[in-house]
């Protein structure tokens, strides 16, 4: 049986997101709101950070100058908003190590897209443009999320991640408008992150393990079809822009619904990546690991450092 | 162009390409740094050179005139034709090796920079004004880890120690001057690196040895970079840089 102070508490809380007041980390909170945003948030962080690796992977290769900088500061952008994002986690009570820990172990997930590999300058395109894409349609929509801190840092990483799109569709758009060899590998990029793309929104609403709650909680906001249906309808027109062709066969505007029709998923493939069976999920977590393992006498040193430190002011102080 | 154009056309492609190789090395680290914020910060570190590259190089082809840019010149050029300085293209080794590297080219720039401001070539006198206040800020940074590295554990002062004595064989070449360049400072366009040197062994001794660490005075050692003899790493980073650009070459990226 709850105590009179929880449910009062409870019924705070129930109010709260009743009227669309934000939650913020001092108010109380139910137990099972605090984990599902913690796995949420720590996720997105962690996509953020594996993401450096597919897309780090053509820094040093960037055909121009210009383009190494521009990349070198959009994977720079997302590292920071790793980092927000882990920070705006920790108000949960939850510690950055106990949060690597988990995506090193396999606990926590990352968005399954960056288990497909950068094969060629134009997947530095493709990743710009729709999986950036992608993730500004989720993430506007999380921008009205009622946990207060998560709800922050969406609206300022919205702006950085609009850059980035525009970022990824102009390599995409000076390859479309390029050589026949050059246009081919936008389109060969294209086709490969399409469906992943799509993917990143989850899986369909009637099959989604997490959506029913955080729909009740406002921790999400808009159903994954919904937000789906929203990127595939402001993509194609984008398509055609470019001059490919469309990466699914069945794409064609449905008159009477408003809205693109398109193919189904290949569901299979979604839950053998999310698995751990994708193309890199090894890779990413081992290089992840290696580099974190490699870093650890830097950690240890500075700790040791900050002790001595604390030991001569202590020493002079007594 | 006539000789003193040539000069100093060489100039500015050199001190692109000390930038270039180096902003080049520090964006190895995205992704493989000891904490989150030291992948933001070398990467700031790194964007900081390449801006610095694509300034030389389009002043470069400016001078030049033959409606070169400054991707002709970073990627279609073999390493005989690079002139950095050695110091700039070695491997980033490990975090320790890449920091007292980091800490001794800031010591150089602040310096350096600060007298290439006064160059008579307004054009390379805003360059270095713009550049050295960046350079100030990369030596606030490299600093404090050289000291927590060298005064936090056995290993980490090992590890500083180790690349204290790789790094000592490429110093001096910072101070190397060419016939060509020296030509250039008479004409108060560039700046006697030769002259700098003093400085920069004192300062550097006196940092190093207020965490117990000996550093000796920088002697010519390894040399050759502006000369185009590089170690055996250029190579192998120009062809991965180069590598789009020179399997389908004429394009617009």
């Amino acid at each position: 049986m709850q105590s009179v102070d929880s449910a009062a508490e409870q019924a705070e809380f129930d109010r709260k997101i009743a009227e669309e007041q934000k939650i913020e980390p001092t108010d109380w909170m139910p137990d099972d709101y605090r984990k599902n945003l913690i796995r949420q948030m720590s996720q997105h962080a962690h996509s953020e950070v594996i993401g450096m690796q597919p897309e780090g992977n053509w820094i040093t290769r960037a055909p121009t100058l210009r383009r190494k900088a521009v990349l070198l500061a959009k994977v720079q952008d997302e590292a920071g908003h790793g980092l927000y994002l882990y920070s705006a986690t920790e108000t949960l009570g939850i510690s950055r190590s106990e949060l690597i820990d988990a995506l090193q172990t396999g606990k926590a997930k990352y968005a399954s897209i960056f288990n497909y590999p950068t094969l060629s300058w134009a997947d530095v395109g493709a990743i710009g443009w729709l999986v950036d894409g992608a993730a500004i349609v989720n993430q506007i929509s999380l921008q009205r999320t009622s946990y207060g801190p998560y709800s922050r840092a969406m609206i300022r990483i919205c702006k950085e991640e609009s850059f980035h799109q525009r970022q990824g569709y102009e390599i995409m758009y000076a390859l479309a408008k390029g050589t026949p060899e050059q246009k081919q590998m936008a389109q060969d990029a294209m086709n490969r992150f399409w469906w992943p793309s799509l993917m990143m929104f989850g899986p369909h609403d009637s099959e989604s393990a997490h959506s029913g709650r955080s729909m009740k909680w406002k921790i999400k906001r808009q159903s994954n079809d919904d937000l789906r249906q929203k990127f595939i309808d402001q993509t194609v027109p984008q398509i055609e822009v470019l001059g490919l062709e469309m990466p699914d066969p069945e794409i064609k505007w449905n008159e009477e619904r408003g809205h693109y029709d398109s193919g189904e998923i290949n569901w299979e493939e979604f839950y053998q990546v999310i698995n751990g069976s994708g193309p890199c999920n090894h890779q990413r977590i081992k290089h992840h690991k290696a580099a974190h393992d490699n870093g650890e006498w830097v950690r240890e040193a500075v700790r040791a450092y900050r002790a001595k430190q604390n030991q001569k002011a202590a020493e002079s102080a007594a | 162009m006539n000789q003193q154009q040539q000069n100093l056309f060489r100039f500015l492609v050199a001190l692109g390409d000390d930038s270039v190789v180096l902003s080049h090395r520090l964006s190895e680290w995205c992704s493989n740094g000891p904490y989150l914020e030291e992948d933001i910060a070398l990467g700031n570190v790194a964007l900081d050179y390449i801006g610095r590259a694509r300034m030389f190089y389009q002043y470069a082809c400016e001078v030049e005139g033959k409606g070169r840019t400054e991707d002709d010149i970073a990627y279609f050029r073999n390493e005989r034709e690079y002139t950095n300085l050695l110091i700039h293209e070695l491997p980033i080794n490990d975090f320790a090796f890449t920091m007292v590297r980091q800490f001794f080219v800031d010591v150089f720039y602040c310096e350096y920079l600060k007298q290439l401001m006064n160059s008579s070539d307004e054009t390379i006198a805003a360059i270095a004004a713009k550049a050295v206040k960046e350079s100030r800020y990369h030596l606030k940074r490299s600093e404090p880890w050289i000291r927590q590295l060298a005064e936090g554990t056995d290993e980490s002062l090992r590890r500083i120690k180790d690349a204290l004595l790789e790094l000592e064989n490429f110093v001096g070449e910072l101070f190397l001057m060419s016939d060509w360049e020296q030509s250039l400072v008479e004409q108060g366009i560039a700046v006697d690196r030769a002259k700098l040197q003093k400085d920069w062994d004192a300062y550097v001794q006196k940092f190093l040895g207020e965490s117990n660490v000996h550093f000796p005075d920088s002697q010519l050692q390894i040399r050759g970079g502006r000369e185009g003899i590089h170690t055996e790493h250029l190579g192998h980073m120009l062809s991965e840089m180069q590598y789009i650009q020179r399997t389908m070459p004429g394009l617009q990226w």
